[in-house]
């Protein structure tokens, strides 16, 4: 029995390993969430709103996303949308506003706890179409900064990593760090079981996840 | 962790089941002893006492003289081997090969007999190897300790194996391609010592350069991790898997669940803890054989030297999905070798001499090329060539007049050369030089191939293959420079 938690609760998570995350706010209400974005300089318009919880898998599928919203006004009324939305099997949900970024290369990072090997740190090439590729290497956490270069190395998609269409090359001592970081989720945070950071976009060549999951032991997570 | 000595090289062995039957295990592991030349003593055993192969058979462990043996190797059936291991304890035995199978593999009653014979060793304090394994080799000690063939050259690749019949592969590649093994023994059943326990001695060996696993079950990885990462940094580490190709993607929550196949974490965990993961027995095999017979390479950077043209074209070509890179001429080396060849050479890398040296040409080229700082090895092509043309020149109609033999005998002397130029420029300049030519398979008696055996270096099949061993052994040196060893 596992738990995955919100999108909410996975960023806040990881984002205090050092991970990082697209900036964001959160709410129950639209006032509150309107509150927030007003007191975090950090999450700035346009941004996306999207309504999370637990019991919430599927939120494209279930247009739970709103994208590019220009201003206060158009996120109070977005939020009103996404909270009328909610149905009860939802259990509880919160509004998840975050800053929207900008960048063509998307990878995917991850944990996932082995059963042979324990805990491992995963990155690829992302998108929607990361399965299919399955460009991947893989190690097992903890790792070090020389690990985390190492994966980067192994990567078939080389080419994802230099300057592209406008955008300067990757920063790989960034990626490394959010790497490593993200090792230390895996190893130090009680209960993981996975995450999946997809997409792990290239913003100015600077790693930024947009989207986080984290999937803990029913136990770890006090269900 | 035991100590694993007197099952390398004991002083005298006791082999259980030794019957005059040449097709049973224990008359074959006796034959094999003592036809690889095993100095120590050997005490057969059986319950018909009388004479195998010359040798004295003993009616119990009992009659081995106090002391004199210190290696138990058992090819009798579960029921009786506890006995026969309390009474070689007590003569002095400290090590126990068991081949006999009937164990974990036979059933619920084959593993109780294991959990038994386990127990029974620890409290013995036998290092036990197997159950169900079919031997171990030592060449220091002259020993085959085997119930099945072969025996191999001496050498400095140690093999520990999951699978007894790959020890058999390795040791035939090494009958094969000259490039000798020090130690080999077939984990069987493992039911205690396991491939990290072979590989943590095979790292404190003084004989052995490099060990040579395979592997086809993990049953517990992080552990496996945990011990080699740090035996690996004493000595590289080769490993080829079986069931690699399991796709193995388990039912997940997560895009990282779905992505982490089996494959994909083994390989993971190979790169972090510096094994040299190889895709296949003899790509495996041959990767060893270059670590072992070659100097440490200290970087990527690559030159071919060819004799003619396409050969060069393929190893470049086969660089390409490996990390190593065909690196431009330096301008002074290019100067320099512009000296020997006539123009129309390459006049780039790979190295074409376009059919232009003469006699000492070859050599001096790889000298120039191994010493240029800027070169980190060099794969050297197109040997054997001048003797392939002498061969059909000696078995044709009009040997030896026309001056035939003359031209014959220079031609071998050159392939010979080139041969010992490989090895010797290699040694001095600290560069390793490769060798590759299909006559390795197709010609083996050729003089430059047969001249590389007889050294104990590796002629490479093909530049491809030849290229991969490069490759594998510059991914070791990478991943020792990167943690500052």
């Amino acid at each position: 029995m596992s738990i995955t938690l919100s999108e909410a609760e996975s960023r806040r998570v990881v984002a205090g390993y050092g991970v990082p995350v697209s900036p964001f706010a959160t709410g129950t209400s639209t006032p509150e969430v309107l509150a927030a974005v007003n007191d975090d300089p950090t999450v700035t318009f346009p941004v996306v709103a999207k309504l999370c919880g637990r019991a919430i898998a599927h939120k494209t599928e279930r247009g739970l996303v709103r994208l590019r919203i220009a201003d206060a006004d158009a996120l109070a009324e977005a939020c009103d949308e996404l909270l009328a939305k909610a149905v009860p099997e939802d259990g509880a949900v919160e509004i998840l506003v975050s800053t929207m970024v900008d960048g063509n290369r998307e990878l995917i990072a991850g944990l996932n706890d082995d059963p042979q090997f324990g805990m491992t740190v995963m990155v690829g090439v992302g998108g929607i179409l990361a399965e299919a590729i399955r460009d991947v290497s893989f190690r097992l956490a903890p790792i070090t900064a020389v690990d985390a270069a190492e994966m980067l190395d192994d990567l078939g998609t080389q080419r994802l990593f230099d300057s592209f269409r406008g955008e300067p090359a990757a920063d790989r001592s960034a990626i490394i760090e959010a790497l490593v970081a993200l090792g230390r989720v895996g190893t130090d945070e009680p209960g993981v079981r996975s995450a999946d950071l997809n997409p792990l976009i290239l913003v100015d060549g600077k790693p930024v996840a947009v989207d986080a999951l984290l999937e803990l032991d029913g136990e770890a997570a006090g269900a | 962790m035991p100590d694993l000595s007197t099952l390398f090289d004991p002083k005298g062995i006791i082999i259980t089941g030794v019957s005059n039957h040449p097709g049973k295990f224990g008359f074959v592991t006796l034959h094999n002893i003592l036809t690889s030349g095993y100095e120590g003593a050997v005490f057969p055993v059986s319950r018909e006492p009388g004479e195998v192969l010359g040798q004295p058979v003993l009616g119990s462990i009992d009659d081995v003289p106090d002391g004199a043996a210190d290696m138990l190797f058992i090819c009798t059936p579960p029921a009786i081997n506890e006995d026969l291991l309390r009474q070689a304890a007590a003569q002095g035995v400290t090590a126990a090969f068991c081949a006999a199978g009937g164990y974990r593999e036979a059933g619920p009653e084959g593993i109780e007999a294991e959990q038994r014979l386990v127990a029974l060793c620890k409290e013995l304090n036998i290092a036990l190897a197997g159950p169900n394994g079919q031997g171990v080799v030592s060449t220091p000690s002259k020993m085959c300790a085997q119930i099945v063939a072969p025996y191999a050259p001496p050498g400095r690749i140690a093999i520990a194996s999951q699978s007894g019949n790959f020890v058999s592969s390795f040791l035939n590649l090494a009958n094969h391609t000259g490039v000798g093994v020090s130690r080999a023994v077939a984990a069987g059943n493992a039911s205690v010592l396991g491939i990290a326990d072979y590989v943590e001695y095979f790292s404190d060996d003084p004989e052995t350069a490099v060990s040579l696993v395979y592997i086809e079950s993990v049953d517990d990885g992080r552990q496996m991790f945990e011990r080699l990462r740090p035996l690996s940094e004493r000595k590289p580490i080769v490993v080829v898997k079986g069931g690699a190709s399991a796709a193995g993607a388990r039912a997940a929550a997560s895009h990282t669940g779905a992505l982490a196949s089996d494959d994909a974490v083994f390989d993971g965990m190979c790169r972090q803890a510096g094994l040299i993961r190889a895709r296949d027995v003899e790509e495996a095999f041959e990767a060893a054989a270059t670590i072992a017979t070659q100097p440490r390479i200290a970087g990527d950077r690559v030159v071919v030297v060819t004799t003619v043209g396409g050969w060069g074209v393929a190893a470049v070509d086969a660089m390409a999905d490996t990390r190593l890179d065909p690196t431009p001429l330096p301008a002074d080396l290019l100067a320099a070798i512009d000296e020997k060849l006539p123009p129309r050479w390459s006049k780039n890398n790979p190295i074409d001499m376009a059919g232009g040296e003469t006699r000492d040409t070859v050599p001096e080229i790889l000298q120039l090329v191994a010493e240029h700082p800027d070169v980190d090895a060099v794969v050297l092509l197109g040997v054997g060539i001048q003797s392939n043309t002498a061969s059909m020149m000696r078995n044709g109609p009009f040997f030896p007049d026309h001056g035939l033999e003359r031209i014959v005998g220079f031609h071998e002397r050159q392939d010979t050369r080139y041969a010992e130029a490989a090895a010797e420029i290699s040694t001095a300049t600290g560069t390793p030089i490769v060798v590759a030519t299909e006559l390795a398979n197709a010609g083996p008696d050729n003089p430059a191939p047969a001249t590389l055996h007889a050294l104990g270096r590796l002629c490479h099949a093909s530049a491809g293959r030849a290229v991969r061993s490069l490759h594998h052994l510059a991914g070791y040196s990478a991943w020792r420079q990167a943690r500052g060893l």
